[in-house]
């Protein structure tokens, strides 16, 4: 194990150390997209110059390379989810596309008319749209489980939304746009004890959680690497091996067959049933880089510094006359979205960048949150273990300097 | 912060908190609806067209300091112009938001719009209203533009 250290943390990102308008940058915005360490850099700059190949192909030695490479990778993340198999861990390009595979494939083939998806309202666009999709496709209905002023769910209602014509639970585990995490083991017991399937989003989750999907009990979970200080373009679908085996394809391609004839395909197994096509290696290489640099630590150190810097933050801007914070759950992960009086957020991002201080502004991909506010969007500080004391005062020092501007 | 003081000019603060002709214009014959769907910035633009002259024209709707301030001052501009005039007026702040050179006669009070050149991504807030009141005039019923 390696100690934290917060200097030497920072040394690792090179990205961290530069001047944004005259100001060393302040990068806040972690539940967008994360930095990557030079550890996650220099893998997939290794496997580039020296095991570059198509995988699961050629005999020869770079592909051999390639593909031990890219297994070890999924090899990597099985232990860091605690799933039972390497072949519960599909390789997908991110959250989004591991959701919509799900929707497709596994539900779709089970779902008729009138029957129920269950979300929440605190959901990302991306655990909304394929469902609102799957709905179009065949007449099944979107339910909602409702939020409160908090951020919270609302769960007085959860034994009635949870009923015989639900097909599915699909819930996020942390909040993008208000960092609430949501009691997803006690909504997954209550589930599957109806016989609904669960699926977990995770990719708020991953980066500040430490994830055992066997604990959960959940059948999908799902998570994006780049926000997990690896590369974009690479995620990961847990599926219940039992699950995945029964789902078909969700698309069609090379690597995902065992044979191929005019008369008919055979499928591969799993997980490469559904991983057509030649999928992003370099990227399943830097994940694992990525799990491994967490690993040194802890996920439980870095997220208690994280948390720390929240707890900081939130007191801070709470004390601050002229600025609420959006999201006041109990337990909340990495983000805390905040308005300021009479400046509108968009302003708010454009006055912090010119600070180097890097924050979303924006509705963050859950419109109906704000809409249950009734805001057109929120100034949202995100933080990962990366960042430091001193950036939670860059951040106080932005707020007041928008304030004296707008004054 | 030079060219944040640039960006936010005393008249530009000003216009966001008091808009002007910030109301709805009843017997407009011409409205439109303006959306920047990324940053939430939302608003309704009416117009009274007499002939070929803006007789009134006003705006109501929500969104950041810069697209409220330049519809306000928007509508004060192209009240009372023709439709040629009101073309020529936006194509010199077109140009004097992206950089070039532009008629300072023409634009008048409108030159506080320049001070977005120097922030590109905010250049879609401040010609929301422009394209709105385009979209409206050029149409006889509600139309929806998005500047994104």
């Amino acid at each position: 194990m390696r100690a934290f250290d917060i200097e030497q943390i920072r040394a690792d990102f090179p990205i961290l150390h530069q001047q944004i308008n005259g100001q060393p940058l302040v990068y806040l915005d972690n539940a967008a997209s994360s930095q990557k360490p030079l550890q996650v850099i220099e893998a997939v700059d290794h496997y580039y110059r020296t095991d570059n190949a198509n995988v699961h192909r050629g005999v020869h030695r770079l592909s051999q390379r390639a593909t031990d490479a890219f297994e070890a990778s999924r090899s990597t993340v099985r232990d860091y989810l605690n799933a039972s198999s390497d072949r519960e861990i599909v390789f997908v390009r991110g959250a989004t596309e591991a959701i919509n595979l799900v929707a497709q494939s596994f539900v779709r083939p089970m779902i008729v008319e009138d029957d129920e998806i269950l979300i929440s309202h605190l959901e990302h666009h991306a655990n909304i749209v394929p469902w609102q999709m799957l709905c179009e496709q065949t007449g099944a209905q979107l339910k909602v489980i409702p939020m409160t002023e908090t951020g919270e769910l609302d769960l007085t209602q959860i034994d009635e939304l949870l009923n015989s014509r639900t097909k599915i639970l699909s819930i996020g585990h942390v909040s993008n746009a208000l960092g609430t995490v949501n009691p997803v083991k006690m909504l997954t017991e209550k589930a599957r004890a109806k016989g609904i399937p669960v699926l977990i989003d995770g990719a708020q989750a991953v980066p500040h959680l430490q994830v055992d999907v066997q604990a959960l009990d959940c059948d999908f979970y799902v998570f994006s690497g780049h926000k997990l200080f690896a590369p974009t373009g690479i995620g990961v679908l847990f599926g219940r091996q039992q699950l995945l085996e029964a789902m078909p394809p969700y698309q069609g391609g090379g690597d995902m067959i065992l044979s191929v004839s005019f008369s008919g395909t055979i499928y591969n197994e799993l997980p490469y049933k559904f991983e057509a096509g030649t999928p992003h290696i370099a990227g399943a290489i830097g994940l694992a880089a990525a799990i491994d640099y967490i690993q040194q630590f802890g996920m439980e150190v870095l997220a208690a510094h994280e948390h720390h810097l929240l707890d900081l933050a939130t007191a801070k801007l709470q004390a601050m006359d002229g600025v609420r914070i959006i999201g006041t759950a109990k337990e909340k992960a990495s983000v805390l979205s905040f308005m300021i009086d009479g400046v509108h957020p968009h302003d708010v991002g454009t006055i912090f960048d010119q600070q180097g201080v890097a924050i979303r502004t924006g509705h963050h991909c859950a419109q109906p949150v704000m809409e249950y506010f009734d805001i057109p969007a929120t100034a949202r500080a995100s933080f990962a273990f990366y960042n430091s004391e001193q950036e939670v005062d860059a951040l106080v020092a932005a707020i007041k300097k928008t304030q004296e501007l707008f004054g | 912060m030079s060219d944040l003081r640039d960006l936010y000019q005393q008249v530009i603060m000003d216009h966001n908190k008091n808009p002007r002709n910030f109301r709805e214009i009843e017997d407009a014959n011409h409205f439109a609806h303006g959306n920047n769907p990324l940053c939430g910035d939302k608003l309704v633009v009416y117009v009274k067209l007499d002939g070929n002259v803006i007789t009134d024209v006003s705006f109501k709707g929500s969104g950041c300091a810069i697209s409220m301030a330049s519809a306000s001052l928007m509508t004060e501009s192209l009240k009372g112009k023709t439709l040629e005039e009101a073309d020529a007026i936006y194509e010199q702040v077109h140009k004097t938001m992206t950089g070039e050179t532009a008629d300072r006669h023409l634009l008048g009070k409108l030159e506080v719009l320049s001070g977005v050149k120097e922030f590109p991504a905010r250049v879609k807030c401040a010609t929301l209203s422009w394209h709105t009141v385009h979209a409206a005039v050029d149409s006889d019923h509600d139309i929806s533009v998005s500047t994104e």
